[in-house]
């Protein structure tokens, strides 16, 4: 196969550019397509989209919080067709407003904008490859994201409006696996399961893919150590994909098993739940926490570190800086996916589980915490004394550096078993993971869009609206997120569909009124990406090959590069990060582009020996 | 304008830190003094690492303001620092945090302990559980033994029943057997820092001690259904006396139905 040999590949294809591309139907370019440009871009209007479904959930939720049972501006008229009571958010509809909310953010949204939008884009063409290794399958892995879309959808809509599935996204057993359980246990929780699965499916075509690739497809000279930290992520993530999402699939199926075939996996015996039947069991949901947990924690990784990888090198090019200590970026991601497979017990600390495991997951996600605190130092020392560029590209950076630290330190309490006696399921909780899954990943994904947004459509996006997106959003953002850590330090459990049924509560209306003001306004800043991001691909500003002056493979194809990615195959010289190097000072220039050989007379910097 | 972005990350948290130092003054902070010595010693812990998290929040956010804030006062021409990192550096940054997390990690260690392994519960736990606190769509049932009897496992004639209201002694180590009927549900009681989930199929043994008498919150952390938010009940805590009282009168409303003799003899 080509694939055990990339240059010989790769030179197929650039001879053989120019003709014999040009019969591609509009159907198979753009729609079936196997490039992974098109499917890399795809993937990240879709999950755009799937943002703002997301977000508009998320405002309901908020909705209710700051203003209980009152009709819903807007969304209620839409939400009462389907409901007798119009626009007020009943509490079965609540609590399937934040399952949704979740399960779209994560298995929508963030999964697939991170390994799917950008590990597409960027693996061929930061290792200098022509294509991914398996593009059919590739293309697959997109494809099978409509399926789970439509059996999301049908969740939705399968047992009327009020009785979508509402296990939360976690779906612990038994509400989970009885029909009677409540009113989103019924159909709608196997189609959300089905749905969970077809996701499971479309990530693990994508991370074979990606390993395979990041492994036999590089271009020669593109050595281990000369990776960009993007690509040292998503290898790390696909591993991570491919050893944790067989657990989540097979706990899955044993789930729908117990619903639909009457196993009894996660069911113990003599439980009578709604006055349904008593169950005949012997199971134990316990199990299905461990099972869903030793997915779903390394998912968390999942979730973060390409976005730790692309702000790495983003950082670098804003700063013309080479990254602070590149090996010990790389040591620390691996040393997260590996402690991320032993860490899964800490969010069962109040789960019942033997107290002793309780201690051996405190320590281990203790040290976890380690890894994390090297990468946000090293990106200090990478803005130290650089040539900072201050764009929106630098500013969402920053922003994810910033917001990670709160995250970060938050986790330290959660970590600690007593201290999360009292914060386990409380608003901390909730605050803690949107520092982390939003306030990082999300700026991070900002931050790439607007990097590699040239090298995808040839046009740079509007700075000026950029930053005007970041302020409001990164306002918005700490204003609703910010006080949940006070929320969770005065009491407030999650999932309550009406706190201030407690009178400890009553008294946080205020704030949670401020905080949905505050979601209201950074759910809108999102409509300047999206026009930026639409108006842009039309109309915005020509752009370059190399329009920021960065070293990457990628900037040394045409912007957006045809089939085939690169004119010539590429040869790699050099790490990604020499800027302002020696060597590109010869040149005369802050950046040297990883094909460029090196300049006569210069000693050759190599980022390995350090 | 770059210096603007610099301000700006040095402003957002500084926000932050006078919203955190105005909150207990707003009640947006814990709800009263902890219930328990338990949670006297959660507190503790959970102020213990607020310290030390609070002062890396202030080192980092100060060290990413003041590198921008430099970035920004230099010139546009000015080369960037050609650096690859610094293997000192990284030492002093792996082990200084390394040991403060393990640290942290050892020191809650015996809390954690006391608070759930059986054999470090308190002697006066060991007799037996004055309760049986089940959980069930969407309330709190809860189950005393008969007067003078200790609780079992299942059910009894002479046990006695309330819903949404536990009754124990104050001053002294008690411990009730956690429950649930059908789903899995939560015992939160935020003003004692207690939690604990109430799995199906388990029965859970948890423990408490209230120096104080008084009313104390019981909530559901566990997402249980649509009414998970209704399930509210309180423990009311007070003497000896009252909780002996209070269960005459309960084993009172219970058995005697005011025509003992004649219903007995039909039946």
């Amino acid at each position: 196969m080509a694939t055990v040999s990339p240059a010989l590949h790769g030179h197929d294809h650039a001879d053989s550019h120019g003709h014999g591309h040009h019969e591609i139907g509009f159907i198979k370019k753009y729609v079936f397509s196997t490039d992974h440009k098109v499917i890399g871009i795809q993937f990240l209007v879709t999950t755009l989209l799937m943002l703002m479904v997301g977000g508009a959930l998320a405002l309901a939720v908020r909705w209710q919080l700051a203003f209980p049972w009152e009709n819903m501006p807007f969304l209620g008229d839409i939400f009462g067709l389907f409901r007798t009571e119009g626009g007020q958010i009943s509490p079965e509809f609540y609590t399937m407003l934040f399952t949704m909310h979740a399960s779209v953010m994560i298995f929508l949204v963030i999964i697939p904008v991170l390994a799917g939008a950008f590990g597409n884009f960027l693996i061929p063409l930061q290792i200098g490859a022509d294509d991914m290794a398996f593009p059919v399958l590739n293309m697959l892995s997109y494809w099978f994201m409509w399926p789970a879309i439509f059996c999301f959808g049908t969740s939705f809509f399968i047992g009327g409006a009020t009785a979508g599935p509402a296990g939360g996204w976690t779906s612990y057993p038994i509400l989970s696996a009885i029909m009677e359980a409540a009113p989103g246990s019924g159909d709608a929780q196997t189609w959300w399961l089905f749905g969970l699965t077809l996701v499971g499916v479309s990530s693990m075509m994508g991370s074979v893919n990606y390993m395979t690739t990041i492994i036999n497809m590089r271009a020669p000279g593109m050595t281990l150590f000369r990776m960009p930290l993007t690509i040292w992520s998503m290898f790390i993530t696909a591993i991570l994909q491919a050893f944790a999402l067989p657990v989540l699939t097979a706990a899955g199926f044993m789930l729908v098993t117990d619903r639909l075939l009457g196993t009894v996996f996660f069911v113990p015996s003599e439980i009578i739940v709604n006055n349904a039947e008593p169950t005949v069991g012997g199971g134990q949901p316990l199990l299905w926490q461990h099972l869903f947990w030793f997915y779903s924690h390394p998912a968390v990784y999942i979730m973060l570190l390409p976005a730790m990888g692309m702000v790495s090198d983003m950082l670098s090019c804003m700063c013309r800086k080479p990254v602070f200590g590149y090996k010990p970026m790389v040591y620390s991601m691996a040393a997260i996916a590996g402690l991320g497979f032993i860490v899964w017990g800490h969010h069962m600390f109040t789960s019942g589980m033997n107290p002793a495991l309780g201690m051996t997951f405190m320590t281990s996600t203790m040290m976890i915490a380690l890894p994390s605190a090297i990468k946000t130092f090293n990106w200090i020392g990478t803005i130290y004394d650089g040539n900072v560029k201050f764009n929106a590209v630098m500013l969402n950076c920053a922003g994810f550096v910033a917001l990670f630290i709160v995250g970060g330190l938050s986790g330290i309490f959660m970590a600690a078993v007593p201290v999360d006696i009292y914060f386990h399921d409380t608003y901390f909780i909730v605050a803690h993971f949107h520092y982390v899954l939003f306030g990082a990943t999300l700026f991070g994904v900002f931050a790439a869009i607007q990097f590699w947004f040239p090298k995808m459509f040839g046009r740079l996006m509007n700075d000026k609206v950029a930053k005007v997106h970041f302020v409001l959003t990164f306002a918005g953002m700490n204003g609703t997120f910010f006080p949940m850590h006070l929320l969770g330090i005065a009491g407030m459990p999650r999932r309550y569909a009406d706190p201030y049924f407690h009178t400890y509560l009553e008294h946080l209306l205020p704030m949670n009124q401020f905080m949905t003001f505050s979601a209201i306004l950074m759910g809108c800043a999102q409509f300047l990406l999206l026009g930026n991001f639409a108006y842009s691909i039309l109309f915005g500003e020509k752009a370059g090959r190399n329009p920021w002056n960065a070293n990457g493979l990628e900037w040394s194809a045409p912007s957006p590069p045809g089939h085939g990615n690169f004119d010539e195959p590429p040869v790699c010289y050099r790490g990604p990060y020499e800027y302002s190097s020696p060597e590109a000072e010869a040149l005369g220039q802050d950046f040297i582009l990883q094909t460029s050989p090196p300049p006569a007379g210069v000693k050759k910097a190599d980022p390995a020996h350090h | 304008m770059k210096k603007f972005w610099a301000i700006f990350f040095w402003f957002w948290p500084v926000v932050a830190l006078v919203l955190c130092v105005m909150a207990p003054s707003q009640g947006w902070w814990f709800p009263g003094p902890p219930g328990t010595q338990m949670g006297e010693r959660i507190q503790g812990l959970f102020e213990l690492i607020l310290g030390i998290v609070t002062v890396t929040f202030i080192g980092t956010n100060f060290a990413l303001g003041w590198v921008l804030w430099q970035a920004a006062s230099k010139g546009d021409d000015k080369k960037a620092f050609y650096s690859h990192g610094s293997h000192s550096l990284e030492l002093i940054w792996t082990i200084v945090p390394a040991f403060v997390l393990l640290f942290i990690a050892l020191y809650q260690m015996d809390v954690w302990a006391e608070y759930r392994v059986q054999s470090f519960y308190p002697e006066e736990t060991k007799q037996g559980s004055v309760a049986e606190f089940m959980a069930r769509q969407f309330e709190w049932r809860v189950r005393y033994p008969a007067i003078g009897e200790t609780l079992k496992d299942e059910a009894q004639p002479g046990d006695l029943y309330m819903v949404n209201e536990l009754h124990v002694p104050a001053g002294r180590p008690v411990k009730i057997n956690l429950r649930t009927q059908d789903v899995q549900h939560a015992f939160f009681a935020p003003q004692l820092r207690l939690k604990q989930d109430a799995v199906p199929g388990l029965i859970i043994p948890v423990w408490f001690d209230v120096p104080k008498a008084g009313n104390y919150d019981v909530t559901c952390a566990e997402l249980c259904g649509w009414g998970h938010y209704k399930m509210k009940a309180r423990i009311v805590v007070e003497s000896q006396q009252a909780v002996d009282a209070y269960m005459r009168k309960l084993q009172e409303e219970q058995t005697e139905d005011g025509f003992v003799e004649e219903a007995a003899e039909e039946e």
